[in-house]
């Protein structure tokens, strides 16, 4: 097989795959951050904080991220006039943009649900603990349910990052060009499908394996407490 | 004995399925659906347009028994070597960058490219006018390939999967400028309310190393007898007037260019 094309589009797709990880790490990132607020929003009584949560989630959840794709993409295109007066369509104008916003509301209402489910499983032992010790409010949240809840999610919040990083592949049709989308315009013009989709592919894996090293990094840290001590550590402490 | 009844069988078998196969071959058109005026799909979900005519027009003259598929366009070339479909009736410009993969019959029409800009932006199609400006066009045309060959340094090309996506973001402003065939612009854009503001601008593009000559029909390599009946049918509905009745319907230029 004749592999010349792969080799010649490299650096183009190398391009490709550094914008599909940069949409992926910004959305990731401002999507965790607005997720742990909307989490604790959705688990309050107050049915002002609770009920637009639940709906916000309701739909990111229930609704293709194709067509929301499209809808804040081509949709914005719609109402021009009404956001150049507001001053945003400077931003709208931008497919990374709208991109990017995407991205983040959806994968925020995604890890919202994964962290109220943790949240909710944080043992009622622990919290009863706490509160023995003094622990309320804020500090209760800070020090003890969310960095438990935190690990409890893990493992489905390693999935929805996984996740995020295939779907980003959707970007490609509001004309971006990351990975998949460089992978289009060479298929284009080179007819050869099987090689280029392959090669794709192939990154998405490295890509995906990446995210995964890291996970696994980030879980035994957090785990630190749970493990046997070294031996040696051990050893050092009998000596003594 | 029983071996033979049962050769015997499968020939008669074979002799009947191929007496029919001569009757009325079986052949699957593939096309876009989403380039108006040549082909698009109408509110009931029917393939209609000038490319959707010709076919069928040129199927009933080569006596073939034709079904239409509908293919996004940047995978057409790639689902008819996939045999989805056998031929490719959708405007698709005779090439040799394509030639490589595919066969085409001769043309059965031709047109040439233009730019278009929004009234009063006074845009002008030089070195110096483009510079910086962004500029839609359609992934996997001609037109996007002469764009990037020719003008790939000055612009900013976004490429879409469909004509109407481009023109979406032309209406609303995230680009600057459209290329495209100047029919497909003319009848799907600009005599739409949506084209009201814009205008054509610049010359018409009909280089023969971008835009080849003129839009022909695609099979499969090899394929010489698909490829003999279709170019006899394009010879012969032009000569009994069907071409004609179909062009009038659509244009009130004829289509098929000298």
């Amino acid at each position: 097989m004749d592999l010349a094309i792969v080799w010649e589009s490299m650096p183009r797709l190398l391009e490709g795959a550094a914008l599909t990880v940069e949409i992926t790490v910004i959305s990731v990132a401002i999507g965790l951050a607005l997720a742990i607020p909307l989490a604790i929003m959705r688990l309050s009584p107050n049915p002002l904080l609770w009920m637009p949560v639940y709906g916000y989630i309701l739909y990111f959840r229930g609704t293709p991220l194709l067509v929301q794709l499209f809808l804040v993409y081509y949709g914005s295109g719609q109402f021009r006039v009404f956001l150049d007066g507001i001053g945003l369509w400077v931003l709208f104008r931008e497919a990374y943009f709208c991109a990017v916003l995407t991205l983040t509301l959806n994968t925020a209402a995604y890890t919202a649900e994964i962290l109220r489910g943790a949240i909710q499983g944080v043992p009622r032992g622990d919290i009863e603990a706490a509160r023995a010790l003094g622990y309320s409010g804020t500090l209760l949240y800070r020090r003890i349910v969310l960095p438990k809840a935190f690990r409890l999610a893990l493992p489905a919040y390693t999935n929805e990052v996984v996740f995020l990083l295939q779907a980003t592949s959707l970007v490609s049709i509001i004309t971006l060009l990351d990975l998949t989308g460089v992978a289009r315009i060479i298929v284009a013009r080179s007819f050869e499908p099987y090689k280029l989709y392959i090669t794709a592919g192939l990154m998405y894996l490295a890509m995906t394996y990446f995210f995964l090293f890291l996970s696994r990094r980030l879980e035994h840290w957090l785990s630190a407490h749970m493990r046997e001590r070294p031996a040696s550590a051990a050893a050092d402490r009998a000596s003594r | 004995m029983r071996k033979f009844t049962f050769v015997a069988l499968f020939a008669a078998l074979a002799l009947g399925v191929g007496t029919a196969a001569a009757d009325m071959k079986k052949v699957t058109l593939g096309t876009e659906g989403a380039y108006p005026p040549f082909n698009w799909i109408d509110e009931n979900g029917d393939l209609q347009g000038f490319d959707v005519e010709i076919g069928d027009a040129l199927c009933a003259a080569a006596k073939l028994d034709c079904t239409w598929v509908v293919q996004d366009w940047d995978g057409i070339i790639p689902g008819l070597l996939a045999k989805k479909y056998d031929a490719i009736v959708a405007s698709m410009s005779i090439t040799e960058e394509r030639k490589q993969k595919v066969d085409f019959t001769g043309k059965y029409y031709t047109t040439p490219a233009k730019f278009v800009r929004m009234k009063g932006s006074g845009i002008e199609i030089t070195d110096e006018g483009l510079d910086g400006l962004t500029v839609g066009v359609q992934r996997a045309t001609i037109h996007e390939n002469f764009l990037r060959d020719n003008y790939g340094d000055i612009v900013d090309i976004k490429a879409y999967a469909t004509q109407d996506e481009a023109n979406l973001d032309f209406v609303s402003g995230r680009v600057d400028l459209l290329l495209a065939d100047s029919t497909a612009l003319q009848g799907g854009f600009l005599d739409t309310p949506d084209g009201a503001d814009a205008e054509f601008v610049g010359p018409d593009f009909t280089d023969p190393r971008w835009f080849g000559d003129g839009a022909g029909i695609a099979v499969r390599k090899g394929e010489s007898e698909l490829l003999d009946a279709l170019d006899g049918a394009i010879a012969a509905i032009r000569a009994d007037g069907t071409y004609k009745a179909i062009n009038d319907k659509y244009f009130d230029f004829d289509v098929y260019g000298d």
